[in-house]
């Protein structure tokens, strides 16, 4: 007897429909899975076979033929054993194929008939909610990551009984509920604040631009002067996630298999900080089986990269065109990929080898090793860096001050406000931030007054600008005036931006 | 062969030690007649080995002496040897004058001062910045400016004499067409034009580490007084110093503070009786007869600054400063901060020396 399952397949961050077809009929005692399979899906017979046994259902001595279709899509995971032990017991009629109407079935089986967890399930839920689906089965672990989605029933199924008696109406479940609101408000609090940070005034007025306007930003400065510590604060000063952006991180993480502990919504602002040995395939999502890489995972958040020279130079520069882009595009023989990058790059170095340059009691470097050191980083890489700054070493009076330290929660009300100026200034154009500004858009969005274009011109002779420098001193003139609710630029935004301006080439050239 | 073409060769075999040279020349009275003796009449010479014979023999070939002495003038390089006229009158003087020197640009004129700015390759912010401060000063005052077209100290004190548009002049320890380091290559072709460069050394000879003390004897031999602006305690800049001594040179250091590393061979001198200098007049005065007069009074007053300016001013020293301590010392917020220190650089009263560091400028 012919019977048919739905289920479904990751595809980048995206998910499609996987049909599972299972024929039983007369000839040797074989049971056959087709349809362009990995491994892992071809494993699934010995798996379904035997928790099918162990269920206490008996496989008769017959053809058992499975076909996964589109059988032009290479399957790959193991969320189709499911699908596959739903769509046998069908065929074999201690199913009927009326209940399984409308329904999606996904999940992994072990040996016993137990259903494990399984990675993804997010984007398949929510793909079937997009289908028109009414039900969709999933693991009993990974249940409240699906019942995300609002407008489909998501079921949590321990084991092949327990599920095989709900269909045919013997056992009750109840369906997982998670209500949106409940969603909302439950944000949870980060660990770190900026309170906790003395001092170092320059870096935190810097970090405030860099993310209300999303530019990425460059920290220089001795070993201990608190660089990580700097960047680790960034994501508290953050909007908070909308429930959209939220899930399509939790997507991301979905399909990564970073959804820990049943976690149904990733709600905090992503920091991701990937030790510099790291490979270009992980920092950047790939493999056989293309998976998110840290700059997706980093999506909508923080990419930290301490040690920046250290980053082997390959891996590094392969960040130029996502950071261009807001995106990455993988292309295998498989498939074409498309994973979201719009991330804010935070990346820290010291100023030398040795850490300590220009405090010339402790650094012996010369001045060659130091533009060695420094130039490990490539131009055009730094041309995307909008603000860079040195951090010193606090001192120890500093330490020990008793002061009274601006909260991450107020910093992130002023950055609030700035990104409101940006939306409604770029609501008719496809940016959200004035870091994506073009250069054409800069003529248009940061025009200058008579004065403030005398000062440009000026910065622009004095300090020997290059027209890449000058574009990116508007760009954060923009953004400053932005945190000011001000809606034309002022020659102290002007100024001050010149003041975080990235390391002009000439700039180094002067040591 | 002409006469100069004779002093070209000997003055470019480079592997020949100062000494060997005086002795070939003092064993045959001229470079013309060491060309034409034969290989026998060196051996009498106990000073030279084989091996220098070998040498000197590869290189009496008249046709490549003369097809190099050509190529000089096709690389703007001039040559003039101690019997010449034009061959500074101070290095004739010292012990083991060089025989002959290369040299692009301009030598240093007979009368007027010339006064070495020497000091350390890795210096500090404040280093730099005095060494370029006097200099250009002294420049101003019509000092020429020598030093050594090294990193660090050598670079700033050219650089000063040049925004000054004085005259600087830089000895080399290596062929006068050949900048090393690579980093002062700026530097050096403004030299070629705004004073000179020159060498003891032949075009094409590479920078070895035992020319680099023989070059500082040059230093000191062709300037009337020596300034160290920083030096450790074992420095490079001592040998000048030294050097200098010997020459009968006055010898002038920037004060540092006890214990500061950077500073310490300039306290040792000072210790030793140089004379302490904490600005240019110090210097000056001692010959101020020669020099132009410098007026007194140039100096920044603030009236034309604006009261929070005047603030920001005040906090700032000689001494590099980062952004987050003149915002804590002049209480300002950063923002407003940085516009006030744009401004007071724009007026020329600081300057941004790193990033995020300032000083205050000098004239």
């Amino acid at each position: 007897m012919f019977s048919k399952v739905f289920s479904g397949a990751v595809h980048g961050i995206e998910s499609r429909v996987v049909t599972v077809e299972a024929d039983i009929s007369d000839g040797l005692p074989v049971f056959d899975l087709v349809g362009y399979l990995g491994s892992e899906v071809r494993e699934a017979r010995e798996r379904v076979r035997i928790s099918l046994k162990n269920s206490g259902y008996r496989l008769p001595a017959k053809r058992i033929t499975i076909n996964l279709s589109p059988a032009d899509m290479r399957k790959e995971g193991t969320a189709f054993d499911l699908p596959i032990a739903v769509a046998v017991l069908v065929s074999l009629g201690f199913l009927t194929e009326d209940s399984l109407k409308d329904s999606l079935f996904i999940g992994e089986l072990s040996l016993s008939g137990e259903i494990k967890k399984v990675n993804g399930v997010l984007p398949i839920v929510y793909m079937a909610y997009e289908q028109g689906f009414k039900r969709c089965f999933v693991p009993a672990a990974n249940v409240r990551e699906g019942a995300v989605v609002q407008g489909i029933e998501v079921y949590g199924a321990e084991n092949l009984i327990q599920l095989a008696g709900f269909l045919n109406k013997k056992i009750p479940l109840e369906p997982c509920m998670i209500k949106k609101e409940e969603l909302k408000q439950g944000k949870e609090p980060y660990e770190v604040d900026f309170s906790d940070i003395l001092g170092q005034e320059l870096a935190k007025r810097a970090i405030e631009i860099a993310a209300c306007g999303m530019h990425n930003i460059l920290l220089i400065g001795p070993p201990g002067s608190g660089k990580t510590m700097l960047a680790r604060r960034i994501p508290t000063v953050l909007p908070e996630l909308s429930f959209e952006e939220s899930l399509e991180i939790s997507k991301i993480y979905s399909v990564s298999g970073l959804l820990n502990n049943n976690q149904s919504l990733i709600r905090n602002r992503p920091f991701r900080s990937p030790h510099h040995t790291i490979t270009a395939t992980a920092l950047t999502g790939g493999g056989r089986f293309p998976m998110p890489g840290e700059i997706s995972l980093s999506h909508l958040g923080v990419l930290f990269l301490d040690e920046f020279p250290e980053f082997n130079r390959n891996t590094i520069e392969i960040l130029r065109q996502p950071l261009e882009e807001n995106e990455i595009t993988i292309t295998r023989l498989t498939g074409t990929y498309r994973y979201p990058a719009n991330l804010m790059l935070c990346a820290a170095m010291n100023p030398c080898n040795c850490g300590y340059y220009p405090d010339r009691s402790k650094c012996r470097c010369s001045s060659s090793q130091v533009r060695h050191y420094l130039g490990k980083i490539s131009r055009p890489l730094l041309d995307r860096i909008d603000i860079s700054i040195e951090v010193p070493q606090t001192d120890y009076k500093e330490l020990n001050k008793q002061g009274k330290n601006e909260t991450s929660a107020s910093i992130r009300e002023r950055i609030k406000r700035g990104r409101n100026m940006q939306y409604a200034r770029y609501r008719n154009e496809n940016i959200q931030f004035n870091s994506e500004l073009s250069s054409k858009m800069l003529t248009s969005f940061c025009r200058l007054g008579k004065e403030e274009e005398r000062i440009m011109e000026e910065a622009y002779n004095r300090l020997n600008l290059s027209a890449r420098a000058y574009h990116r001193i508007l760009k954060v003139a923009r953004t400053i005036a932005d945190l000011e609710e001000e809606e034309c630029i002022g020659i102290r935004h002007i100024s001050e931006a010149i003041c975080y301006r990235s390391m002009d080439k000439k700039y180094w050239e002067q040591l | 062969m002409t006469k100069k073409e004779y002093w070209y060769w000997l003055c470019s075999i480079s592997e020949l030690s100062q000494k060997k040279k005086e002795a070939i020349l003092s064993f045959f009275s001229s470079p013309e007649e060491a060309f034409k003796e034969k290989t026998e009449a060196f051996s009498r010479l106990e000073i030279l080995t084989n091996k220098d014979i070998e040498r000197i023999d590869n290189s009496r070939k008249e046709s490549s002496v003369q097809e190099n002495y050509a190529k000089l003038k096709s690389k703007g390089i001039y040559f003039v040897t101690i019997e010449d006229g034009e061959y500074p009158e101070k290095l004739r003087n010292i012990y083991e004058s060089p025989l002959g020197i290369f040299y692009k640009g301009k030598l240093p004129a007979k009368e007027g001062v010339n006064i070495a700015v020497i000091g350390a390759r890795n210096c500090s912010d404040y280093g730099r910045e005095m060494a370029r401060s006097f200099a250009k000063e002294l420049a101003k005052a019509g000092v020429g400016i020598i030093s050594g077209l090294a990193a660090g100290i050598d670079g700033a004190a050219h650089d000063g004499a040049l925004m000054a548009e004085g005259d600087t002049f830089g000895v080399l320890g290596c062929g006068a067409d050949i900048c090393y380091p690579v980093e002062n290559f700026n530097l050096y072709l403004k030299m070629c034009m705004s004073g000179g460069i020159l060498t003891e050394y032949a075009p094409g000879t590479q920078p070895r580490a035992y020319h680099f003390p023989m070059r500082n004897r040059i230093i000191s031999g062709m300037s009337d007084g020596i300034l160290v602006v920083e030096a450790r305690e074992k420095s490079g800049s001592l040998i000048t110093v030294d050097y200098g001594l010997e020459q009968g040179k006055n010898i002038y250091a920037i004060p540092g503070r006890p214990g500061d590393i950077l500073s310490d061979g300039c306290n040792n001198i000072l210790k030793m009786g140089a004379k302490m200098c904490t600005e240019t007049y110090d210097i000056l005065e001692d010959y101020i007869l020669t020099c132009k007069k410098i007026t007194k009074g140039n100096k920044k007053n603030d009236k034309l600054l604006e009261a929070n300016e005047k603030i920001v001013y005040a906090c700032l020293s000689r001494i590099p400063k980062h952004l987050n301590d003149i915002a804590k010392e002049a209480d300002f917020p950063i923002g407003e901060l940085a516009s006030l220190l744009f401004q007071l650089e724009s007026k020329n009263y600081i300057k941004q020396i790193r990033a995020n560091y300032y000083v205050t400028d000098i004239v």
